[in-house]
């Protein structure tokens, strides 16, 4: 998988706050169709990076690069439109709306159909089947017209993913979707995200460590910033850098 | 007490409707003139609920498009009354009694303006969005009332009230028809927007502006659009009050003003489509009648908003429908 062109690739990305280097140098790449996981303690800079990768925070150095376009001067919303299906960690819904209307919206987005003031979104045929095929990939159909604040947790993790999954992405970025999840919903939801990467390969921010080993194709560890190890599950498992920094001296 | 918010809706319209068609009958001008300036405030504050209801901004500046819609008029019929020349330096005009026509300058002007405002105002938010709309009310505030050609201070007197094809302007009924009519055709196209796809857009900003951002979308620019719409409909209401009162004055870009806007938004319930209209209603009953009672009628109006804001944050609409989120 390695010869192929990457769909997205960071290069030489760094960011500091003050004299606190989040993001050292972190050149990473995303290939077609696998699960590319970044692992790493507390205030390794995970969420600093996917910030970066989505738009939120500029890098101070560095490019992130899509399809083989510097997408590094866009903005959030042009990231998005480019192919960036982002989830985030602490889930990002309109809690007063329906599973439907929320998924409608990525709809509109995908389409950009935001300049339109006549016709219901909800009874426009072509944002319906968009949003209506989402959910049903991620098996929420049946809770289209639940009221989003009244969803389980869970339910909530399928819904972001459903909402990225209107944007057709060319790349998901997931930042810990198990976060908060029970173990069945989380064997769930890995069981999802493991058919999603023929969709789009996806860069998955994860503390769960069963998911990540059971999904990712390869693994990054960060730490202070930097990525101290990429490698298969077997690799990183093994690895003694990775060992000492991240899982702890087991010996 | 729980009742479906469009029989309320649609209850409050005919009620609105046939207040002044009974007035009519048993001959109480004034209070045609009394619902017509309900159905005006009215206007105003359904501009100002697109954005504060739906797009969560609270612009405490509305005033600004209300002054400007009634200058719009004010100036316009001056020069008519006056037979002068209103010289723009790249356009001249002798000023116009059609209503028409003033609607539509004091929408542009008011959406003109709404659009620089916005585009410095939008960059911020909470408290801060807040403050920088209430400076730019003043701003306009004080610049009308050293406006001396203009009248400054005195504002402006139009003597004979703006005329409207086909119809006797003067003729209270008639104005009124104007108003009501006025007022239906925005809530026919406010009830469509707020459930297109620009409407979901704007709701789902209020709630996430990141997940609106990363569906694709340009927050600035729905919540810029969204500031012009609600600029010109309240500055269609400045026109509409200034005819009222045939009178313009910087009043009516006082902070004061903006305020009482977002009162009544409150009282009739926020982000609700009719909220706005039953806030007016009520707000101009309770200014008639506990200001013929008291000169401190304003202290009730306090208990009242008081009352609401603590128990009932869905205004009256939520405590009539049981539904407190405007959007459940």
């Amino acid at each position: 998988m390695s010869d192929a062109a990457p769909i997205l690739e960071t290069r030489h990305l760094s960011k500091s706050f003050g004299a606190l280097k989040a993001t050292d140098d972190v050149s990473i790449t995303l290939q077609p169709g696998e699960i590319h996981a970044i692992i790493g303690p507390n205030g390794a800079g995970k969420s600093t990076l996917i910030q970066q990768i989505c738009g939120a925070l500029r890098p101070d150095t560095g490019n992130v690069v899509l399809d083989g376009r510097d997408i590094s001067g866009l903005s959030t919303q042009a990231r998005a439109r480019a192919g960036l299906g982002r989830t985030f960690q602490v889930s990002q819904l309109c809690m007063e709306d329906s599973v439907l209307e929320n998924a409608l919206l990525g709809a509109v987005g995908a389409q950009g159909a935001a300049w339109r003031f006549w016709r219901r979104a909800l009874e426009t045929a072509e944002l319906r089947a968009t949003a209506e095929a989402a959910l049903a990939r991620v098996g929420l159909s049946d809770e289209a017209a639940t009221r989003c604040a009244n969803l389980s947790h869970g339910a909530r993790r399928q819904l972001e993913v459903a909402m990225a999954l209107t944007l057709r992405p060319r790349a998901f970025i997931m930042d810990e979707p198990m976060a908060g999840m029970g173990a069945a919903g989380s064997k769930r939801l890995t069981g999802l995200l493991d058919g999603l990467r023929q969709e789009a390969p996806i860069l998955l921010v994860e503390h769960d460590m069963d998911a990540v080993f059971a999904l990712a194709d390869r693994i990054s560890v960060l730490v202070y910033g930097k990525i101290i190890a990429t490698g298969s599950a077997q690799e990183i498992r093994s690895s003694r850098a990775v060992r000492e920094a991240y899982l702890g001296d087991a010996e | 007490m729980r009742i479906a918010e469009h029989w309320i809706n649609g209850a409050v319209l005919i009620g609105i409707a046939a207040l002044p068609l009974w007035a009519l009958f048993i001959d109480e001008p004034f209070t045609i003139t009394l619902v017509t300036r309900a159905v005006i405030l009215a206007l105003a504050a359904v501009g100002l609920n697109i954005v504060l209801g739906f797009g969560g901004l609270v612009s405490f500046g509305h005033a600004v498009f209300f002054g400007l819609g009634g200058y719009a008029m004010g100036i316009l019929a001056y020069h008519a009354q006056t037979y002068t020349v209103l010289d723009l330096g790249f356009f001249t005009t002798e000023g116009t009694k059609s209503m028409p026509i003033i609607w539509l300058v004091a929408m542009g002007i008011s959406a003109i303006a709404a659009f620089f405002i916005g585009l410095l105002c939008l960059r911020t938010s909470g408290v801060y969005f807040i403050m920088i709309t209430l400076a730019f009310g003043q701003m306009f505030y004080y610049f009308a009332i050293s406006w001396a050609q203009y009248g400054g201070e005195d504002g402006l007197s139009i003597y004979v009230r703006n005329g409207f094809p086909g119809l006797n302007t003067l003729v209270p009924i008639q104005f009124f028809g104007i108003c009501f009519a006025l007022l239906c055709l925005v809530l026919i196209l406010k009830a469509r927007l707020q459930r297109a796809p620009f409407g979901l857009a704007l709701n789902a900003l209020r709630q996430s502006e990141a997940r609106v951002a990363t569906m694709g979308l340009n927050p600035m620019r729905i919540k810029l659009l969204a500031f012009v719409l609600s600029g010109a409909i309240t500055g269609l209401a400045g026109a509409l009050f200034a005819d009222l009162n045939r009178f313009v004055s910087p009043a009516m870009f006082s902070w004061q003003f903006s305020g009482e806007l977002i009162v009544l938004i409150i009282i009739g319930g926020v982000g609700r489509l009719m909220g706005p209209v039953i806030g007016a209603c009520v707000f101009v009953a309770l200014e008639h009648f506990l200001g013929g009672l008291t000169d401190f009628w304003h202290v009730y109006l306090g208990l009242i908003l008081l009352g609401i804001v603590l128990f009932g944050r869905g205004g009256l609409l939520g405590l009539l429908t049981g539904k407190e989120g405007a959007h459940v």
